[in-house]
């Protein structure tokens, strides 16, 4: 029993710290994203703010780089849906007996790194431009194209695996009955075998776009004047990186927890859709009166999908009437103090050097009232730190871990606090 | 009976490689038959009918519908509807728009189809399950929406692949009567594949009995179960008890045989075997279990037969009696039940008598192995 429970024990913390290493740098880019330092850190937390979010979507690189992003990823959906397509069509339908030859030359893409594949897209594309002697600007040599091409070359292994999978299921006695009921080929594969790949060319199509989105090693060989979204990050990286990258990725991931959760609310529709169907009396699918499960009702998924768009429509309202203008002004207004103060310190200390000297220049019996001093050190405070014995026991490197402490006496005469209070 | 449009095999040959599927096959069909191919598992069933509904081109040899000639022509140019042995049904289809479907090719509006649909949805004794999923159905439902989806398409031929194997029994024998009045109903050329022979025998206007690739015989039910052209077709064709021996003479239509086991028989030979059978040939004597009846203890003759009884079994209508057969198979005997007593003779002696016209002799082939 013993022995069951710290079995228990362990499997949940392995289970936290498993998902603690998943997500947890997540967690913290999202944070940064909110906090107003000009570096992306989650502490020490100084004021909340959107400002990352609209420096982002002023950033016009940025938002060239999205938009490029989008546009190679919805070519390269289409093309390598396509190929994939066909390619599962061949190996599965046309030539179910080269199977094992013909799999293993539509996998080598994936294999090869996409290093090689960028390099190899450009050079080959630009023998066929001049091949067919065309200018330098021409389309076969625009980073749009070449980007698409290289990174079809293998999304679309990627697209046709899925699709294998879906169509080793299909039952080629449904192609035949289709024909002997004297549908072409043609309608055959509109009417049936399409409609039966549905699901699986989405989640191809979904796989194609993601992959396309975050691919960066093919692409920087290939993306010409069209940086995508990842060139662009990397190349800002290079010179240093603002929480407005932080923000870009909590839109990311925000928008990833929305499409799961609406593909599983999705899902578990479905399902409860099917089991009232599945119960229905004639009369009930006849008159349509069949009442069909609300789309909340034991639908966690859904329910959860609609308490995040409650949250963030709540949260970008919030973020337009919200100003962290105060907020940050108070934060630079301490910032200042500390470094005033910082400043007094530095002035009064090489004072303190100053006259230290001075008295040991002058007399050694001075020493005495000194040693005094030490067992109530706060009470000199007041005085100015004149005769701190800190000064003259530690060094100077402590003491800028006690000018917190003073600074409420350090600043009292500080014209600058009477703004601010 | 309407007109219909027939079909014919000629010289019909299907190989596969080095393998015969189907050899030499001539089969005619008349227009609005119901017609069986009957036949145990492997023996070229399926073959046959993907040839005649476009799926196969015949190695050699024609089918002709209508009396045209099909070479060439694809299945979805042939006045053919299949019913394949899966149904193959389209899964994400609704029921009215699977049975509709060959109206969709044809670009026909939905509300057409809805009203087709409805109209065979009512034949089939489904009405109102019209917007259900195939899923959704039980298997005797699907089996009817199957039929309705290959009507709806207007064939002149309907071919048939063993439809009901997957049922139960009960649904099964519905399903037969069903079946039969629908091909009456829609007058069209049925062309229906069993290994069922009961099925074969209630259903259809003409059977050919196949085995291996070959047709042993073709012919109504009844020649096929009195009158059997081959050892494979008697044996084949409901239940049989086989004497072999060899034909010691031959008078007219009759034929004498030497048995290995019971002395001296005689039989009516086969119709399409009379002038084929001679004195020393290797024979087979068949007779049914309900040609049988009792005879007095230890009568000899040409028709008596005496063996030691195994084991009894009463049915109810029929009391079955197991004897002492040929090769370790046992002979069955069925009595009716005509009110009179059955002791038992386990173990003992018993003499029967048949007439000489119920016992068939053909010469000696393989035998079907149930
Ligand atoms: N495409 C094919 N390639 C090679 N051999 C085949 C092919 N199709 C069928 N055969 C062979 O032809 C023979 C007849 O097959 P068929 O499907 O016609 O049998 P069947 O009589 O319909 O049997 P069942 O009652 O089991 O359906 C079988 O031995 C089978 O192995
Ligand atoms: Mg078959």
């Amino acid at each position: 029993m013993k022995n069951f429970s710290l079995m228990r024990i362990s499997i949940w913390v392995y289970l936290a710290l498993f998902f603690a290493y998943l997500l947890g740098p997540l967690v913290i880019m999202s944070v940064t994203a909110f906090n107003s330092p000009g570096f992306p850190r989650a502490a020490p937390w100084e004021c909340l703010t959107f400002e990352w979010f609209s420096a982002l979507f002023q950033d016009e690189r940025i938002l060239n780089g999205i938009k490029n992003s989008v546009l190679v990823g919805i070519g390269t959906v289409i093309l390598s849906v396509a190929m994939g397509l066909a390619g599962a069509l061949m190996l599965t339908q046309i030539w179910p007996k080269l199977r094992a030859t013909y799999y293993t030359i539509i996998i080598a893409p994936i294999l090869v790194p996409g290093v090689v594949i960028g390099i190899s897209t450009l050079v080959f594309w630009d023998r066929v431009n001049r091949m067919l002697g065309l200018d330098a600007d021409s389309f076969l040599s625009s980073g749009l194209f070449l980007t698409v091409i290289g990174q079809s070359t293998f999304i679309a292994s990627y697209c046709m695996l899925v699709l294998v999978a879906r169509l080793q299921r299909y039952d080629n006695a449904l192609t035949e009955a289709a024909l002997d009921l004297g549908a072409s080929h043609a309608q055959t594969f509109r009417k049936v075998l399409l409609p039966f790949m549905r699901p699986a060319i989405a989640s191809a199509a979904v796989l194609a776009f993601l992959a396309s989105f975050e691919n960066y090693n093919t692409t920087t060989f290939t993306f010409g004047e069209y940086p995508t979204l990842t060139i662009e990050l990397a190349q800002k990286v290079r010179y240093g990186i603002t929480p407005a990258i932080s923000a870009l990725a909590f839109i990311i991931v925000l928008l990833t927890v929305f499409a799961a959760l609406f593909n599983e609310a999705k899902i578990r529709r479905q399902e409860l859709v099917a089991a009232a169907r599945k119960t229905a009396t004639v009369e009930e699918l006849e008159t349509g009166k069949l009442r069909l499960p609300g789309f909340l009702s034991s639908n966690t998924a859904a329910v959860l999908l609609v308490v995040v768009a409650m949250a963030t429509i709540a949260v970008v309202g919030t973020a337009t009437v919200y100003s962290p203008a105060q907020c940050i002004a108070d934060v630079k207004e301490t910032k200042r103090l500390e470094t005033e103060l910082r400043i007094q310190e530095l002035l009064q200390r090489r004072a303190d050097e100053a006259a230290r000297r001075a008295a040991e220049e002058g007399e050694q019996s001075d020493q005495a009232p000194a040693t005094d001093a030490t067992p109530k050190p706060s009470n000199d405070s007041g005085f100015g730190n004149v005769f701190n014995p800190g000064t003259l026991q530690d060094g100077g490197t402590e003491t800028p871990e006690e000018e917190p402490e003073n600074s409420g006496s350090g600043g009292v005469f500080d014209p600058g606090n009477l703004q601010s209070n | 009976m309407s007109a219909g449009v027939g079909v014919n095999l000629e010289n019909l040959w299907i190989r596969f490689g080095d393998f015969v599927a189907v050899r030499d096959a001539n089969v005619n069909i008349n227009g609005g038959d119901f017609f069986s191919f009957l036949g145990p598992s492997g023996c070229g069933k399926t073959t046959i009918l993907r040839a005649v509904s476009g799926f196969l081109e015949p190695s050699e040899g024609n089918v002709l519908i209508g009396g045209n000639n099909m070479k060439g022509i694809g299945p979805n140019k042939r006045p053919t509807a299949l019913i394949f042995q899966n149904l193959a049904l389209f899964p994400l289809m609704k029921v009215w728009e699977n049975i509709t479907f060959s109206m969709e090719i044809k670009g026909a509006s939905a509300k057409e189809r809805r009203k087709r649909a409805d109209e065979l949805l009512d034949m089939i004794a489904l009405t109102g399950q019209g917007d259900k999923l195939p899923a959704e159905l039980s298997g005797g439902q699907k089996q009817r929406v199957a039929i309705a989806r290959a009507l709806c398409a207007e064939p002149d031929v309907l071919l048939l692949d063993e439809p009901l194997s997957a049922l139960d029994l009960k649904l099964r024998q519905h399903m037969r009567s069903e079946l039969r009045e629908i091909q009456k109903r829609v007058g069209i050329t049925f062309i229906y594949i069993t290994h069922d022979q009961g099925e074969a025998l209630t259903m259809s206007d003409n059977v050919a009995v196949m085995r291996a690739g070959v047709i042993d015989q073709i012919g109504d039910g009844k020649t096929i179960y009195n009158d059997p052209s081959t050892a494979f077709a008697a044996s084949f064709v409901g239940e049989n008890n086989v004497f072999r021996g060899t034909v010691k003479k031959v008078i007219g239509n009759e034929v004498m045989i030497n048995t290995n086991r019971s002395g001296d028989l005689m039989a009516r030979i086969s119709s399409n075997n009379v002038g084929k059978m001679k004195e020393g040939d290797d024979a087979m004597l068949f007779i049914r279990p309900e040609a049988f009846s009792l005879a007095p203890l230890g009568t000899q003759g040409d028709h008596f037969v005496t063996a030691e009884v195994h084991k009894e079994e009463f049915e109810g209508n029929v009391f079955n009696i197991f004897m002492e057969g040929e090769g370790g198979k046992e002979m069955k005997v069925s009595l009716p039940n005509l009110g009179q007593s059955f002791e038992s003779h386990r173990g003992e002696p018993m003499t029967l008598e048949y007439d000489v016209h119920n016992a068939v002799a053909l010469p000696a082939g393989v035998l079907a192995t149930e």
